[in-house]
């Protein structure tokens, strides 16, 4: 008796998969949260002052995205209504129950706060001199205080400086936890690693920051004005090395499995030579790995004049973000489609207008831009504040 | 002391916003978490008589054997001994509470006895088997063997 | 023996104070009005199987579905027909529909087979319930790996932790169910559904703590196995003449 999508013997409850495209959107849309902000304190912490001009735009970029990162899983959720209890009774050996605290946190204490700190000059501003709904929004956003005395703007950088250190271990918290909840399953080998969680963090802090120089670029042809090339190619600098970075890391895991060979790897290596070849094998690694390592290290190499550099790092950029959607779907949909018996394989059957269908995965990935589009009108990100200095 | 803050002391601000939601969230806490959460474990004991309540459909051999005496003795003295009555007759919990409103239907021969005695390699060797399309000529299971003392 | 009124007054009246404070101690505790027989501490439950006994009718797998109301393609059992080639290489196994209707007329071909029932494990050590994010899911005190459906989210963390494929999402409930050990049976002294209707006796339901349950001749005298055992789930599903290998 043939199962219709399934080849070889799968265990009965294994056929039909678990965990939807909403599962790979999840660790992408933190994964963005996490590189934004991590480029945003490239320049706040490591006083990479070249990358000045896209501070606050990471921030908000960050912002938009953590903003929709609950959807994918309330969405995913039998019992959405029911969430709250991950934060009422939080199981303590459950990676998942962190993911509530660690969530409000970040939202609060590292990014609301920082934004906060960082635009309070503007937003008093901004309290002082708008007309009728903004001015609303911009007298509640200054929480009551109208003080923007020099000292006080002194005092909100150094705190500022204080919360984007302790907001560097948050983001890897934040990201970092997810790769924990698929590296320490041991009943899957596809996941179960200890390089996940790091995986996880590398490939993020790529994603986000390749999404930055992305909006940063987009922003600036939009509102006609020219892109500042310094900041653009230490973007790029510091992408290429941390793309390297995760590109050693996956590439030790792949060679570490197929030199061990244990019983699971004939299951996997089939598995990735089938029906993980285009998303794994073309899209991963070729178009989303390969070509951007490519063309980001021409850069570092050769000079290229200012147009053809734009172009390669749109290009690299883009392919790099597919890249790695890519690669959390081979995470998420790969782990999945094998079964633990190792005799057997299923197939994704995606939907297209369920609760956990691709519109739905579609609508989800435009509403950041959205989000971020609204947050740039009220919080112009093109106006440094003063008291921030280098 | 003075200058400390009115240069910092807007930051009371964003602290009492996060102190307000600490405090909503301890409230609605106390409020929601399931009483006795956390007795035997990191779980709501309700759930343990929750489970224990669903309905029986098995009543167990023993249960037959209270009115079906006949049948119950000759079925445990042949070589369905160890077949439990509701195998072949089905989950007859129902049946025990009200015998007369819920009459039992006897169970097809022909899928029935196949399912246990049809011939494989993968049955253990000394288990009786059979290839029923060469066996009986077409004949029913029951028209030879007595299901409740089949060996003949 | 004579009584007067005031006696009778007297011996009310202490009735009426005991029955009083006895209904409003019921009050405060919530107490149940009969006696709670069955003691959790008392019992440690899992189930040994035999392979050579089992005969693959699927009656096991029938029996579960109609005693829990399993949904149409979701098994909390089934049972896998297992043919190992010589010489190494892959078993060929299958399960049609979960064996829920024994299985069909097979191909004879001469290798080693045989079939083998599965269940979920009941884990001491379970990592389903470690990743469990709220607590829906959970080791009784009596040994039995259970799922509080009033209580899950359906997030389906342990059905991806489960080594042996036991659980799945209930499409109606949208909350994980799997095999209880038939608790609501168990606790009033019946045995599974699936035990009760395995004619051959392949499965049997124990009781670790009873001195004098057969599981502790079985496990001493016989060559048994768990499924997975590298895993270190310490499963309470014992086999007995387990083929290397079955999966």
């Amino acid at each position: 008796m043939m199962i219709p999508g399934v080849d070889g013997f799968m265990y009965p409850n294994e056929v039909e998969l678990q965990w939807s495209v909403l599962i790979v959107l999840y660790p992408f849309v933190t994964g963005l949260v996490a590189g934004a902000f991590i480029l945003a304190s490239l320049e706040r912490v490591f006083k990479v002052e070249a990358v000045r001009p896209t501070y606050r735009l990471a921030l908000l970029t960050a912002l938009s995205f953590l903003l929709v990162a609950p959807l994918p899983l309330q969405l995913h959720l039998g019992h959405p209504e029911r969430s709250f209890e991950m934060y009422t009774t939080p199981h303590s050996s459950s990676a998942m129950a962190m993911f509530g605290f660690v969530y409000l946190w970040y939202l609060t204490i590292v990014l609301l706060l920082e934004i906060w700190l960082d635009y309070r000059a503007d937003i008093v501003r901004l309290a002082q001199t708008s007309k009728g709904f903004l001015r609303v929004i911009y007298r509640a956003l200054t929480l009551g205080s109208m003080n923007v005395s020099p000292a006080s703007r002194i005092v909100d950088d150094k705190v500022g400086y204080a919360v984007t250190v302790i907001g560097i271990p948050s983001a890897f918290m934040l990201h970092g936890y997810v790769g924990f909840i698929f590296g320490s399953i041991k009943a899957n080998p596809w996941w179960s690693t200890p390089l996940m969680p790091i995986v996880f963090l590398f490939s993020a802090m790529v994603s986000g920051i390749a999404a930055v120089l992305l909006l940063y670029m987009a922003s600036m042809k939009l509102r006609k004005t020219p892109i500042d090339m310094r900041c653009v190619d230490t973007i790029a600098k510091y992408l290429f090395y941390t793309f390297v970075i995760d590109f050693t890391l996956e590439m030790l895991d792949l060679i570490h499995r197929t030199y061990e060979s244990d019983e699971s790897f004939r299951s996997l290596d089939f598995m990735v030579h089938t029906r993980l070849w285009y998303s794994h094998v073309i899209l991963q690694i070729g178009l989303g790995t390969l070509i951007p390592l490519v063309l980001l290290a021409a850069n570092q190499l050769w000079r290229f004049t200012e147009a053809r550099r734009r172009a390669m790092y749109v290009t690299a950029c883009s392919l790099t973000m597919v890249g790695i959607f890519a690669m959390r779907w081979n995470v998420v949909i790969g782990g999945q489609l094998f079964s633990k018996s190792f005799l057997g394989y299923t197939t994704y059957k995606m939907e297209l207008v369920t609760r956990e269908g691709l519109l739905t995965a579609i609508a989800l990935m435009v509403l950041p831009f959205v989000i971020f589009f609204v947050l740039v009108k009220i919080l112009p990100p093109w106006q440094e504040s003063e008291a921030h200095k280098a | 002391m003075e200058k400390l803050f009115r240069d910092s002391g807007h930051l009371i601000r964003p602290a009492l916003v996060l102190l307000a939601g600490l405090g909503l969230f301890m409230v609605i806490r106390g409020a929601v978490v399931p009483k006795g959460f956390g007795q035997y474990g990191h779980y709501r004991p309700g759930a343990l008589a929750m489970v224990r309540q669903h309905p029986l459909s098995y009543a167990g051999h023993e249960a037959c054997a209270m009115c079906h005496e006949e049948e119950s003795k000759t079925r445990a003295e042949g070589k369905h001994a160890h077949v439990s009555c509701e195998t072949c007759h089905g989950p007859l919990a129902k049946h025990v509470d009200d015998p007369v409103a819920n009459v039992p239907k006897l169970p097809t021969v022909a899928t029935l006895c196949v399912r246990c005695h049809e011939k494989d390699q993968a049955k253990p060797k000394g288990f009786p088997q059979v290839v029923s399309a060469e066996h009986s000529n077409g004949m029913a299971c029951n028209d030879c063997h007595k299901p409740h003392s089949p060996k003949l | 023996m004579e009584m007067n009124r005031r006696d009778l007054l007297t011996i009310g009246g202490k009735l009426l104070l005991i029955a009083s404070v006895g209904a409003t101690f019921e009050q405060i505790t919530g107490a149940e009005p009969a006696p709670d027989v069955y003691k959790m501490a008392d019992h440690w439950w899992g189930m040994i199987i035999d392979i050579e006994k089992c005969i693959g009718c699927g009656s096991c797998v029938r029996a579960c579905s109609n005693e829990n109301q399993v949904p149409d393609g979701y098994f909390r059992t089934w049972v896998e027909r297992y043919e190992v080639p010589e010489g190494g290489g892959n078993p060929k196994v299958t399960s049609p529909d979960g064996a829920i209707n024994g299985f069909p007329l097979p191909k004879p071909v001469d290798v080693k087979s045989f079939f083998v029932p599965k269940l979920c494990n009941h884990c001491a050590d379970s990592p389903c319930t470690q990743v469990c994010p709220v607590g829906a899911t959970f080791v009784s005190p009596d040994g039995v790996v259970l799922v509080d459906k009033d209580y899950c989210l359906g997030c389906r963390y342990c059905v991806q932790a489960c080594p042996y494929g036991c659980r799945y999402l209930h499409p109606e409930t949208e909350t994980v169910d799997k095999c209880n050990l038939c608790y609501h049976r168990i606790t009033k002294g019946l045995t599974t559904a699936c035990c009760e209707n395995c004619p051959t006796g392949a499965r049997q339901l124990v009781d670790f703590k009873n001195p004098k349950d057969p599981v502790h001749e079985f496990l001493k005298n016989n060559k048994v196995n768990v499924l997975k055992a590298y895993m270190a789930t310490e499963s309470k599903v014992y086999y007995n003449h387990l083929d290397g290998s079955v999966r």
